[in-house]
């Protein structure tokens, strides 16, 4: 495991008092690793932006520590802080020019007029922009605003580099190649990238690591994959793709593993270790396109079994909406052309397969 | 159609124009027919008799032997009253700006009232307030009396009737001036861009001095000029807190409508005065039509 490089510690923040006091972080503790593409996601008002403002020094947190590099950092002004932002609206200063704005963090750190135009040609090639350095920033387009912000966030070779949702003023298309630009970025400078995001497709096709947040609580912190394969809440199984959410009773399930028993009577069986401690009633998740479908009178003694009541034709998938009875409702999404048989109609009375490494029992 | 509308249009604005044409142009053009005609011997003007003389005399003088010699008296008090305006507009800079920048940095619903406050002053008429601040300068006035009574033995203040005393006065009086335009240009201003020059490693004088006042800087200029000019031609403030020793242009002007009984020198000053200030208009804008808009 590398370096840890940002590390918070128990960080509270609260804004106002007495009536109006608003608490965006609640305790939040994370480590962020040395050259990690470390996202932070979540609905807006959950608390990841405060969380980025309180590491670059905008915001001062009420409670807790934040450290870089096993230094307390909470009393240091940003402008002292190795760390640089990418703000959401660019903030490029608009009386300079490009290669002014690319610049301007190098002279205040005292490096010559000289060397800081060779480095900020470096930054301009970098991203892609050589030949705009003497335009003023009302003259490039959104996409290119984007690239210039980069260019002068990363010119001072920060250790960290902070992302505020710096993709959410871009056209979808835009979007796309910036997530690929950012991503390469990232790999060439090595530096560190806190990204900030509502965006959940966002957060998987660029992250190394994903922190879900919300109610200024951290949720779930893992790899894109883990946290869409095994999410250990409602809410990040809800936020990041579609779910299916059962409820039923934990039991055992012979040779030390435990099941789940559903109110219909089914029994599925988990791979997925679970306390012993807990018992009673759970929720459980499941990826739509985790389940299959088979003909009733195929199905075995213990599978679930429902009613088609939807299908809705997607050209590379197919999705079904089954009726369990006892109105629960589960997803099923089926890819077209696998071999498999996709095509049932409404009305029809099916079994569902699923594989036990895909139910996953949520924290309460 | 759109012509049509556009005409339409047109008499929205025609009772503006019919007015400034009427009472500014007409009165204009005809101060500058004054200008270029002989002085009557008691006021007024012999109307179709042309003569440079006003133009001439702001310079020379007649002397005995009727030749030309230069005569600095007049350029001086344009020299004068140019000193005392641009010292006034910095001293209503020095105080104007930091108060927009405190104001701009309130929350919304107190900015509104903080420059409510700022204008109050124009509420009171420009007489009773330089009459208020005869009292306040005055020696034995509130001042003066203050500082005595601290134990500071002033023996009279002897600022009343000075150049400072006038300039202290229309600094009072133009300060709202300066302080609106700065004000809005600070609050046009986005705030991240001063998080990003802290970001980048500016502190706080260096993010005042890179980012904040190269932004505020047409709104600075703007309320240099509201300060600088209505300046040059003040009247009622170097006549009252000036004790009529200390003379503006705009005095000068008014004392050869009146006891100098010069029509054509007081028109031709009056058009000096108006050339000098167009051209540092243009300057102004000259100096500030390329600036960059904003971004986005």
């Amino acid at each position: 495991m590398s370096e840890v490089v940002i590390s918070a510690r128990s960080v509270g923040k609260t804004f106002g008092s007495g009536a109006d006091k608003v608490t965006a972080l609640d305790s939040v503790s994370v480590d962020i690793f040395q050259n990690e593409f470390f996202t932070m996601l979540g609905p807006s008002g959950c608390g990841k932006t405060t969380l980025l403002r309180l590491i670059g020094g905008f915001e001062q947190a009420t409670s807790g520590q934040i450290l870089l590099e096993g230094k307390e950092l909470n009393d240091l002004p940003p402008f002292k802080r190795p760390i640089n932002t990418v703000f959401q609206s660019y903030a490029l200063f608009p009386h300079l020019t490009v290669k002014q704005n690319i610049t301007f963090g190098l002279e205040m750190q005292g490096i010559s007029r000289k060397d800081a135009g060779g480095r900020a040609d470096e930054m301009l090639e970098l991203v892609r922009l050589a030949e705009y350095g003497d335009r003023v920033p009302s003259q490039l387009s959104g996409g290119q605003q984007q690239r210039i912000a980069l260019a002068r966030a990363l010119a001072p070779a920060p250790k960290v580099l902070l992302l505020d949702e710096p993709l959410s003023a871009l056209d979808l298309k835009l979007r796309k190649e910036m997530q690929v630009e950012l991503k390469r970025l990232q790999t060439e400078t090595g530096i560190t990238f806190v990204f900030v995001t509502h965006d959940q497709e966002e957060a998987l096709a660029m992250s190394d690591r994903i922190a879900v947040m919300q109610s200024g609580e951290i949720l779930q912190i893992g790899a894109p994959r883990e946290i869409y394969e095994a999410p250990t809440h409602r809410f990040v199984a809800d936020f990041i793709g579609d779910s299916n959410f059962l409820v039923g009773d934990l039991v055992d399930g012979g040779a030390g593993k435990r099941a789940v028993k559903l109110s219909g009577g089914q029994v599925i069986a988990l791979t997925q270790e679970v306390s012993d401690q807990r018992t009673g009633e759970v929720t459980v998740s499941v990826r739509p396109e985790r389940l299959g479908l088979v003909a009733e009178s195929d199905a075995g003694a213990d599978q679930l079994t429902g009613t088609v009541s939807t299908v809705i034709y997607f050209g590379t998938d197919t999705t079904y909406q089954i009726d369990l009875g006892n109105e629960a409702l589960l997803t099923v999404r089926m890819q077209n052309g696998s071999g498999a048989k996709a095509d049932f109609a409404e009305g029809e009375r099916v079994g569902i397969t699923m594989s036990p490494d895909a139910i996953r029992v949520l924290a309460d | 159609m759109g012509n049509i509308i556009r005409t339409k249009r047109f008499w929205l604005v025609a009772p503006a124009v019919v007015y400034i044409g009427f009472f500014m142009a007409v009165p204009l053009l005809q101060m500058a027919y004054v200008s270029v005609l002989e002085r009557g011997d008691y006021g007024g003007v012999n109307w179709g008799a042309f003569s440079m003389d006003a133009y001439i005399s702001f310079i020379f003088e007649r002397d005995l032997m009727d030749n030309l010699v230069v005569n600095t008296d007049y350029l001086q008090i344009f020299v004068r009253s140019f000193g005392l305006s641009a010292m006034t507009t910095v001293f209503a800079l020095l105080l104007g700006f930091p108060t927009a920048f405190y104001i701009s940095t309130q929350p919304q619903s107190r900015r509104n009232f903080l420059i409510f406050l700022v204008t109050i002053p124009f509420w009171t008429n420009i007489l009773v307030r330089n009459y208020a601040w005869m009292l306040l300068l005055r020696n034995g006035g509130l001042i003066d009396g203050a500082l005595n009574w601290m134990g500071l033995e002033t023996g009279g203040l002897d600022v009343l009737y000075t150049p400072y005393a006038v300039s202290i006065g229309l600094t009072y009086t133009y300060l709202p001036f300066m302080v609106l335009p700065i004000y809005a240009s600070l609050e046009k201003l986005d705030h991240r861009l001063v998080e990003a020059a802290f970001d980048l490693g500016a502190d706080k004088r260096r993010a005042m001095s890179r980012v904040i006042l190269p932004l505020a800087a047409p709104g600075i200029a703007a309320g240099c000029i509201l300060v600088f000019i209505p300046c040059l031609g003040a009247y009622v403030t170097p006549e009252l807190l000036g004790g009529g020793k200390f003379m503006m242009i705009a005095n000068l002007i008014g004392s050869q409508f009146g006891a100098a009984r010069n029509w054509p020198l007081g028109a031709g000053l009056g058009f000096v005065l108006l050339a000098l200030v167009l051209i540092s208009m243009m300057v102004y804008s000259f100096k500030f039509k390329s600036l960059p808009e904003e971004s986005r």
